[in-house]
Formats: structure tokens, sequence, C-alpha cells
């Protein structure tokens, strides 16, 4: 990595070679991070890449295996976040966690009173809460409950509270991601302002745009190390989104998946199709088709709507515009089961979260959706449900001690070959794949690889999302490119390189090739 | 890969003969009980006795009743406080009714049955409206189901205007004391839905179900269960469970007093699922561990009870135990 020349502004803080493992497990292994006084600064990485770590080893949350940290050209040592904010180092959620009945000022000096003679003194607080609030030129009856106010003010009032007086140095973890544009327009004030006073704010987001908007230097992480660190004007788009991947944009590499060379004469017609799919701000303007036995690819950088999108797709969610047809038909599942019927499956990225159930057996899990079909008169058919299972162990070459082996107990490419199974079993037409290959070993991850690429042989349509380049360019029939919740580039498999997803993911569009309809 | 299987099972084996406490929280109960049972062989006068055995089953039988449905319902990560205003409701309404107080019925058996129904319905009912406070609008179980914890005795009270019923009716009495075959008539009720919803949870769609919903609420979702009916479904269970309870408690009495009846029940019944080693958090059910930890702490009661230790410090044995087989489950689990 190359570390800035010292110029005008001093260093705030200095992180040097932080390395912190989890059960064994590295999380970060050299990670670096130096930010100047009055500096914004962007923290930017894919999922995994350490962002999170880094920052909670600074707060306080997360102790550090090696490495130091120097805040102010002092060693800095924290246990705590609370103990890192009154050290000068403030964090900014995303939700405001504020009490609309009570006035601004109670909201404000919540947790800090002030007292006099016992009592609390109120004129005091009032004072206090207009002096912090005139900091980011907010001009308002501090006496007031703060629900009267509009949501882009009680936003600022929230900021306020966290960054108080004392901050030096204010975190903002994803502050964009829930907020609607005016308010992310009123958040760039406050940080403008934090600026003029000094005050350096290090960025984490995964919206481009707002970076190049709102940052002055940029510090990439991959793999648990900091790969890069550059001023926000001197790295292009392309540039910083083939860091985060660990892309060298110029080379082309060998095959890196299993999914080999496929025969695309017999992908057929169209089965499913979405047009100009919205809901909230994570799916803005997505549209694509899917065909009978191909593979669709969808690539985008993390919150550019692709797991929202799916669960669209999948009835989890409901978009609030837009239209889906599967098979010529107009289609708009209000639930899963709903897709279910349509024949459709989702193997989820959250796999623990929301694909198995760990108290079950490796069976229960694999017929949890084939449950109706296993059963005569709602009774369970004992032997149907062995038959099946037992079949799909053998067929996927599920690793486990046999049917009755709690899911938990198995590896992650295992549990994920059980939930490819429990969608399996239906005899799907179309199955959503999130990220089917993430966090399992290498021998799995190529058989899923061969499985998705046999089963799209055999007339699947099969809508794979994942964050692995190499995964979409060589695994997918046709990419998809979403960007901010817009599918902007559709690119067919022959024509498509990684140099034109990447430059998809970061300008929006492909030189090449014809954006969608 | 015909290697992994044979070392998964050994690592298996491993991890079992090391894992005292999950052979603990699996068999805890029933060797508590085992122990119970040979101490006051040894030690409590006249305790080999039918009139022993059926003085401990017939006082355990509603809470066992009661716990079936409870099991159910914290087996999707439920609870439910209502139970024991449920079965003041429906203690209070079944006399009303065979009594002739709403509407006069010729034939004592059809009042009786008409009774029994409607009062197990109502109660029924009610669970199910608990069931959707939880499923439609998302309120924890615990907030949802104190709306009829409280307001279910009230109502129970203002239909009886607060009076005691008493009865002699024998037509409706066999309930809790009849004894065909010289087994009473609520053992034989509780042998048969313990019987039934352990098959149930095990055996069927439904059972498979809720184990799902409790398991992982999310996957369920996204596997099609349709997770709202399978929650309104459980706490219509644990209403129905609850009513008939009210019955027998009543037909044991001869009386109905509102203010009585189920006092309590509530948390008797999650007390038996507790120390069954049914999981609290949901997804791991055991209706035979509900009834053995039923049977448990009635005996632990009867034990100190009969060897002359007061019925207070017998409840803080109670909770010791309780506490005790919660602990387990968290030693297990982590």
């Amino acid at each position: 990595m190359t570390r800035p020349p010292d110029g005008p502004s001093p260093l705030l803080l200095d992180m040097r070679d932080i390395q912190k493992r989890f059960a064994g497990i590295p999380a970060l292994a050299d990670a670096s991070l130096c930010v100047r006084s009055g500096e914004v600064h962007a923290l930017i990485g894919q999922n995994g890449a350490g962002k999170s770590t880094l920052i909670k080893v600074l707060t306080g949350y997360h102790r550090k295996d090696a490495g130091q940290v120097l805040f102010e050209g002092e060693p800095f040592e924290v246990h705590s976040p609370h103990q890192a904010q009154v050290n000068g180092i403030s964090t900014i959620y995303q939700e405001i966690n504020l009490v609309p009945l009570r006035s601004v000022t109670e909201n404000i000096c919540l947790g800090r009173e002030q007292r006099r003679y016992g009592l609390l003194d109120w004129n005091a607080m009032h004072a206090e809460a207009e002096r912090l609030l005139s900091r980011f030129a907010i001009g308002i009856d501090v006496r007031r409950p703060l629900g009267e106010f509009n949501t882009a003010t009680q936003q600022m009032v929230a900021i306020a509270r966290a960054i108080g007086f004392s901050a030096r140095l204010v975190i903002m973890d994803e502050p964009t991601s829930s907020l609607d544009e005016r308010e992310v327009g009123v958040l760039f004030s406050v940080i403008h302002q934090l600026k003029a006073e000094g005050v350096s704010v290090i960025f984490v987001s995964h919206k481009l745009d707002e970076l190049y908007e709102v940052c002055d230097q940029v510090t990439i992480m991959r793999d648990g190390r900091t790969v890069r660190t550059a001023a926000m004007k001197e790295i292009g788009k392309l540039e910083l989104v083939a860091a985060m991947l660990g892309r060298d944009v110029a080379a082309v590499e060998g095959h890196a998946t299993a999914f080999g060379e496929r025969d695309r004469s017999r992908i057929a017609d169209v089965m499913f199709s979405a047009r100009g799919l919205g809901a909230g701000q994570a799916v803005r303007n997505v549209s694509f088709d899917l065909r009978r036995g191909e593979i669709a690819g969808f690539a985008g950088l993390l919150g550019a709507g692709r797991t929202e999108t799916a669960r669209l797709v999948f009835g989890a969610d409901r978009p609030s515009s837009g239209q889906m047809t599967m098979e010529g038909a107009a289609y708009h599942p209000d639930r899963p089961a709903d897709a279910i019927a349509a024949g459709m499956g989702f193997c989820t990225e959250d796999r623990k979260g929301e694909g198995i159930v760990p108290e079950m057996t490796v069976a229960e899990n694999l017929t949890l959706a084939l449950l109706p079909k296993i059963s005569r008169n709602g009774v369970l058919d004992d032997s149907r449900q062995r038959e099946i299972v037992e079949r799909f162990i053998r067929e996927l070459g599920i690793k486990c001690s046999g049917p009755n082996q709690k899911v938990r107990e198995l590896s992650g490419g295992n549990q994920q070959k059980v939930l490819l199974a429990r969608w399996l079993a239906m005899n799907p037409k179309l199955l959503i794949l999130d990220e089917p290959t993430r966090g399992i070993d290498v021998g799995a991850k190529g058989e899923i690889q061969r499985l998705i690429r046999r089963l799209a042989d055999q007339g699947l349509g099969v809508l794979m999302i994942s964050s692995e380049l190499e995964e979409v360019i060589e695994g997918a029939d046709r990419i998809f490119v979403l960007r901010d919740g817009v599918s902007v580039t559709e690119l067919e498999a022959e024509a498509a390189n990684e140099e034109k997803v990447l430059t998809a993911m970061a300008h929006g569009t492909s030189a090449s090739s014809g954006a969608t309809t | 890969m015909t290697e992994l299987p044979r070392s998964y099972a050994e690592r298996d084996a491993v991890a079992r003969s090391f894992d005292l406490f999950g052979f603990l929280s699996r068999y805890g109960t029933l060797i508590a009980l085992v122990l119970l049972v040979a101490f006051n062989l040894a030690f409590t006068r006249n305790f080999a006795t039918m009139q022993t055995l059926n003085v401990n089953l017939t006082q355990v039988c509603t809470i066992v009743i009661v716990a079936v449905g409870m099991t159910l319902v914290i087996a999707t990560g439920g609870i439910d406080l209502s139970v024991g205003s449920l079965m003041a409701i429906s203690g209070a309404l079944a006399p009303m009714i065979f009594m002739g107080k709403i509407l006069p019925i010729g034939s004592i058996h059809l009042a009786v049955a008409a009774a029994m129904t409607v009062s197990v319905s109502v109660a029924g009912l009610l669970g199910l409206f608990n069931g959707w406070l939880v499923a439609r609008f998302r309120i924890q179980p615990i907030v949802a189901t104190l709306v009829l914890f409280i307001a279910g005795r009230g109502i129970a009270q203002v239909m009886t205007n607060g009076n005691l019923q008493t009865f002699r009716v024998p037509e409706f009495q066999w309930i809790g004391l009849a004894r065909p075959l010289d087994i009473p008539t609520q053992v034989i009720i509780m042998a048969v839905i313990v019987a039934a919803a352990a098959w149930a949870l095990k055996r069927t769609l439904f059972g498979r179900r809720i184990l799902a919903v409790g398991g992982n609420e999310k996957a369920s979702e996204l596997a099609g269960i349709a997770v709202s009916k399978v929650k309104i479904a459980v706490y219509g269970i644990s209403g129905l469970c609850a009513g008939l309870a009210g019955l027998i408690v009543i037909a044991i009495n001869s009386s109905s007093d509102a203010n009585l009846v189920g006092l309590g029940m509530e948390l008797d019944a999650i007390a038996a699922v507790a120390v069954g080693g049914t999981l609290l958090s949901g997804g791991k059910a055991t209706i035979v561990g509900s009834l053995l930890g039923a049977l448990t702490i009635q005996l632990v009661r009867y034990t100190l009870l009969a060897n002359g230790v007061p019925d207070a410090a017998a409840l803080v044995v109670k909770a010791g135990i309780i506490a005790l087989a919660v602990w387990l489950q968290q030693q297990h689990r982590g």
C-alpha cells in the first residue's frame, strides 16, 4: 500500500498492520488506515473484506491481536464504543434512536443530564443543546418535542447528539443506506460542516457516486488487508472496483471455475421476465429475461439490489412498481408459497439466517419445501421421505453421517447442498441461487458449479447472483449488471469479459453492449 | 468420500461420550423422576400404593393437558400466558349452560354435551385470537397473550357476577370423578392427549411445520410454509387444552370460582415444559418431556409434603428445579 506523504494537515489516526483472528480464522491480516485531520476518508471493500472488523477494533468493540493504533500521535486503546466516544471517536448508526415525544434538549442530553443542587438544570441543558445544534447550523426551538420537526431535522439532531462536542473523528458506517435523497443531502451538509471544523470522517459506503461526491481519500480493503490508499480524485471508478474485487483490469485469466464449456444451443424460449421492477431505495428499475435452460448471472457491487430483486421475484418482498411474467402469464406473488407454486426455488445467500433450520436433521431440512408432497392426509410418509432424502444425499454427494444428522453439524458446503436439494426435490423450473458458493470450501464449490451447469443442461432456468466475478463470467450464459438498484447492462456470455462487467459496475454503462430495455 | 461419513460418525460418537450436559438435558428429567420414585420407595411410607399414584396423577392431569398445548406454542418460539384465564372462562361458562342459566335445555345429557362443546370451543376461539394477535400484528407473544391473561379472568367474573357456582351433576362430573377400569377419567384424557400430540409432533405435516417455524421462521417462510397459519393454530390448540382443563377442575371441585380456576396455571405449565427439555426459544420440543416435567415437579412437591416439609419451602425447591433445567439447556446449547 502507499502511505500519503505528510502534507499540511497532520495525521489524526494511524492504524498500522492490524491483525485480528476469530477462532483462528484471520479477519484482519494486515490492515492499515491513516486519516488526516479534517479529511473525509472512504473505507470500502466487498463483504468480508474486514471493514467492519477494522472499525470495531478502532472503537474498542474487538481487541486487536497485533498492530498499533495511534490517535493524535498517542497510542490509542479503548475497550468499549462508549470509551472511544469519550476519547473523541464517535460512531453514527443507520437508525435514529431518539424519543420523538420528548423535547429536542432531552433527546440531546439523554444520558448526560446536568444537575444543580441535585435537580436537573434545564436552563443549562437548553443552552448546551442550542450550542451543539448551532455547530450544524440548525436553529430550532430546543424546548419543543422532537417529533414536531421533519425527518431531515430529526436526522440532524441524531447526528449532532452522536457527535457531541468532543468528537475529532466520526465514523459513519453505511449511513445512507436507509435514507432518501433529501436526507442524504442533509447528511452531506453535516459532513461538510464537520470538515470545516477540522473533524475527520470515516465514511463506509458501497455507493460509488457518493464516495466521489463527499470523500477526499479512499482506503480499499480486501481479504482482511488494505490493498490501496489513494486520493479520491486520482482513482477512477473502474480502478476502484477492480481493486475491491482484486482484479487486474487488463489481465485475462484462464478458467477459475468448474462450470466448463456449455452447449448453449439448448437454451430455449423466455420463461420469466421482469420489467421495471422497483421497491424502495434498494431496487429502482430492474428488467431482465430468463430462458429455459439458461444460467442468467446477476453481477453488481454490494448494495446494487441483486438480492432484493431476487426476493421480489420469489415473493419474499413485494415490488412497488414493475411487472413480471412467468411462462407467458402475469405473475405477482404475494408470498414465497406463490412462487413455489409457479415452479420456483430460492437458495438464499444467508444460509444460517434464512436457509437451514439448525436444530433439524438433514432429512427434515431437505424436505422442508416438499412436505405437502410427502404426506398423505397430513401424515408424513416416512418411507417416501427416506427414499427422496437418500437419493439426494447420494446424487449431490452430501457428506453426513446419515439423514438423521443435525444439519448444523455439517460443513457449509454440505449445508448448501442440502438447501439445493430442498429445491431440486421440488422439481422446479426456475431456481434462484444467491451466492451459491459463498463461504464453502474449494472442493464443494466446484461440485456445486458443475451441478448448476448440469441442471441448466436439463432445462432448468437458473438465476445466479454472485459477487465472484469469474463465477458470473464463466458460469452465466447471460449477465445482467446491476448498479444502485438499476439493471444497467445486459451482456451475452460470448461478449462478456471482466473489463466490460467491471466497467458496467463502476460506471453503469458498458461500451460494447446494448442496455436493457 | 466413503471415508467421510465414517469419520463424521466417529467424531459424533466422541463428541457424545464427552457431552455430559447434552446427556443430562436429554435424559435429566427422566433420571430425576426415577431418583425421586426410588427415594420415595425407600423413605416415604405408603408410597407404593394405587392411592398415591392416583392422587399424584389426578393432581397433575390438568397441568399436563395445558402443558401439551403450551409445548406446541413454545415449539414455535411463542408462549401463552392466557391459559389460566381461559380455564376460568371455560369453567364459568360450562355450569351456566348445563344448569340452564343461559337457556333451559330439557335433557341434562344434551345440556352437558352443549356445555362441554361450547365452553371448550370458546376457549379455543380465544386461543385463535391470541394467535391472530401474534401472527397478524407481530406482537410479542408474551404481550399478546397478556391481554387475555388479564382480561380473561375479568370476563369470567363478569359472566358469573363474581359468584361461586356450585353444582352436583354426575352427568357432567364424570370428567373429573369417574373411574372406568379403576383409572380416573382425566388420567385417560391426559394420556390420550399426550399420545396424540406426541404423535402429531413427530409424524405429521403440521408437527413438522411447528418445529420448522420455531427453528427458523424466515427459512420456513421461504420454504413456502404459511407461518401465520401455523402460529394461529398452535394458540388455538393451546386454548382448547386450557378449556378442557378448566372443565376437569370444576368437575373435581363440584364448583366453579372464576377467581380461582386455573390460577397460576400458565406458570405451572411453562415450568413443566421447561423442565421437560423443550427449547424455550423454539424449534425443539418434546411432549413426553413435558409430561415427565410435570410429573417431576408434582412428585417433588409430594415428596416434600409427605416428609413434613411445608408447602412454602416446596415452592422454593420447585423454582430451583426449573432454574437447573433451564441452565442445563443453556450449557448444552453453548
